[in-house]
């Protein structure tokens, strides 16, 4: 009986056949190489120039006009944990009802719809989001806003926080759900104490993930929060952020204000680095403390 | 299959009137009654936050037709041919826009897909296990490092290689300065500039769902392809690959869909200039980064709106982008799974 023929295109000899599969698994060897190497290359130069520039000023000062030295950023850090603290304020609970629906009604036609929908919301450019609230919040109201800036963020949180909230309620296991359910409890007690709160680690690193994501978001910010030079935490007038400064400083011609740029950017970084990781820690315990 | 069972299982398990019928009336009525109120504001409230997502997209999508309409009624459809943007005679062309980010991503695209692929196919099948978590960890780092940060370094260590070094290479060594491709000054910020920025922000999109499609194929298709004499590689190529093609196109197109909308990265390195020409070291723009130009300082109601009409544009074609990539890789899950 002869053996069954491999699905080749070509007729090659072994050993040739055997040299080119090495050759191909070598780059994929160099193609993950290459992918890392931006970051490494991202990571190391902003370590170098950040590190530089940064100095307890930039965190407890404003920003001097440019040619001036010194100064710091204290307004946008600030700014940034204002506006992200608005952003989830208004989307996490949106975000966490919404998985809930899904993730209890995954077969009924809406909630194949909104699950498809909550994927497209969330390829949407962020800067079509930052018009689109630019058109519902500032117009009206006349003037750029914390708040406006806030809601920018929060549409872009609300697809990321719906899809992980649904992912992390299917972990849980269904005898756990049919268990409670046997015991007499109601259908929404089962859900809110029992499903949720099993859940819960998984849920907060969405939610997480999702402030990170937000956290660095520029474009939205550009005509919602505006940017502001000075000390203000008001909601309803315009309010620095980290990302915005960083790309005003960026771009400006100031020497000094490029390296404030830096500073802020790896202050920035620092910032969703520690959530995410936050996030992975998170996830790992989950098992660990399920149900407790 | 398993899955599948229970799936269905705990649909019905979480049926109120399945439930209902198998609760003893008499032994708990009272409960009932009660919880029967419960559940019923507990679904209007989850209904009603659901309802939010579609209400959002449907809000936006008519919030700025609305305020395109006037740009887009004045101009017609040289909107969209015209590459003449002049805000003090009124005339708004967004051709050189629609060009720069076509040409900027389709770039992106082509630079990203083989290392994304590469990638994932190494992470998924070669790599040794201590490895795995590792390494997509740091992929999924690059996705979360914010837009402007990228931007910063591409202005400072991308844009002066490219300048000083890359950009006289091609067109000095390799005597390509008289294609068309490569020709006219060397400044650094430029479309080649946008796209190889953009290929680095996109690659992890794109290598996060190729991984996670290469991981939904079933182990049977790699044992039957080595049982059959497959090398490593022909295992990948004849047997893996096919599986989960219409999924990694899927990620392909989501990575588009990023690079389309990508905003400050590239506002910061194109050079924002309203001009289609064909070599990528001149200067361009993009839909995403000429709003971000000109939204906050916009004068008068016309060119408002042509900027909500690009707005709009932009919109329209990511929505159109993103709902083909999800079919594709919701295809290929599905079919994992099943």
């Amino acid at each position: 009986m002869s053996p069954a023929r491999p699905t080749v295109r070509r007729p090659r000899s072994l050993r040739g056949r055997r040299a080119r599969s090495r050759v191909m698994v070598v780059l994929t060897y160099l193609a993950a190489l290459l992918a890392v190497l931006p970051l490494v290359l991202i990571l190391g130069y902003l370590l170098k120039q950040g590190a530089a520039a940064l100095s307890p000023d930039f965190f407890t000062q404003l920003p001097k006009p440019p040619g001036e030295a010194g100064g710091g950023m204290a307004n946008a850090i600030v700014g940034t944990l204002v506006v992200v603290g608005i952003a989830a304020a208004i989307g996490l609970p949106i975000g966490i009802g919404a998985g809930m629906y899904l993730a209890e009604r995954r077969d009924e036609p809406l909630a194949t719809a909104v699950r498809f929908l909550s994927d497209v919301l969330n390829g949407l450019p962020s800067i079509v989001v930052g018009i689109f609230a630019w058109e519902f919040l500032v117009r009206p109201a006349g003037h750029f806003s914390a708040l406006a800036g806030g809601a920018a963020l929060a549409a872009i949180m609300i697809p990321i926080v719906t899809r992980t909230t649904e992912e992390m309620l299917r972990l849980v296991p269904n005898s756990l759900r049919e268990a409670a359910l046997a015991l007499g409890y109601p259908q929404w007690r089962t859900s809110l104490v029992v499903v949720l709160r099993t859940a819960l680690p998984g849920i907060v690193t969405g939610a997480l993930v999702a402030v990170a994501r937000v956290a660095g978001e520029t474009a939205p910010l550009l005509f919602t929060a505006f940017g502001n030079q000075f000390w203000s935490v008001e909601l309803g007038q315009p309010i620095a952020a980290l990302p915005l400064q960083v790309f005003t400083y960026a771009i400006s011609p100031y020497d000094e204000w490029h390296a404030h740029a830096w500073a802020g950017a790896l202050v920035l970084i620092g910032i969703v680095l520690v959530i995410s990781v936050a996030a992975r820690v998170a996830t790992r315990s989950r098992f660990g403390t399920a149900g407790e | 299959m398993s899955d599948a069972v229970a799936r269905s299982a705990l649909a019905g398990g979480l049926d109120p009137s399945a439930r209902a019928r198998a609760t003893p009336p008499a032994a708990a009525s009272v409960r009932i009654e009660g919880s029967a109120a419960g559940d019923r504001i507990y679904r209007g409230v989850t209904t009603a936050l659901a309802l939010c997502v579609p209400l959002l997209l449907l809000a936006i999508a008519i919030a700025l037709g609305v305020a395109a309409w006037p740009a887009l009624r004045t101009a017609g459809l040289s909107f969209l041919t015209s590459s003449e943007w002049d805000a003090t005679r009124g005339t708004f062309g967004a051709a050189p826009a629609l060009y720069g980010t076509l040409v900027s991503s389709a770039l992106a695209i082509a630079l990203a897909t083989p290392l994304a692929l590469g990638s994932a196919i190494f992470l998924s099948e070669f790599a040794p296990r201590w490895l795995r978590t590792p390494a997509a960890f740091l992929i999924d780092l690059l996705a979360a490092v914010p837009s402007v940060v990228y931007g910063l370094w591409a202005v400072f260590v991308l844009l002066p290689l490219l300048r000083e070094h890359v950009m006289p290479f091609l067109q000095n060594t390799l005597h390509l300065g008289s294609t068309p491709l490569f020709s006219g000054p060397a400044y650094g910020p430029s479309m080649l500039a946008a796209g190889l920025i953009l290929a680095v922000m996109v690659l992890p999109y794109v290598a996060a769902v190729a991984r996670e499609v290469l991981l939904a194929v079933p182990r049977s298709q790699r044992e039957a392809a080595l049982a059959l004499g497959a090398t490593r590689w022909e295992m990948i190529r004849d047997a893996v690959l096919p599986y989960a093609r219409s999924g990694i196109i899927g990620g392909v197109v989501l990575g588009l869909g990023r690079a389309l909308g990508e905003t400050m990265a590239v506002t910061m390195v194109i050079g924002n200039r309203h001009e289609i020409s064909s070599s990528l070291f001149s200067p361009g723009y993009t839909m995403a980064s000429l709003v971000a130009n000109e939204f906050s300082e916009a004068t008068g109601d016309l060119h408002l709106s042509s900027l909500m009409a690009v707005g709009a544009v932009l919109f329209a074609v990511t929505l159109v982008v993103n709902a083909i990539a999800r079919y594709l890789v919701w295809r290929v899950s599905r079919r994992g799974r099943a």
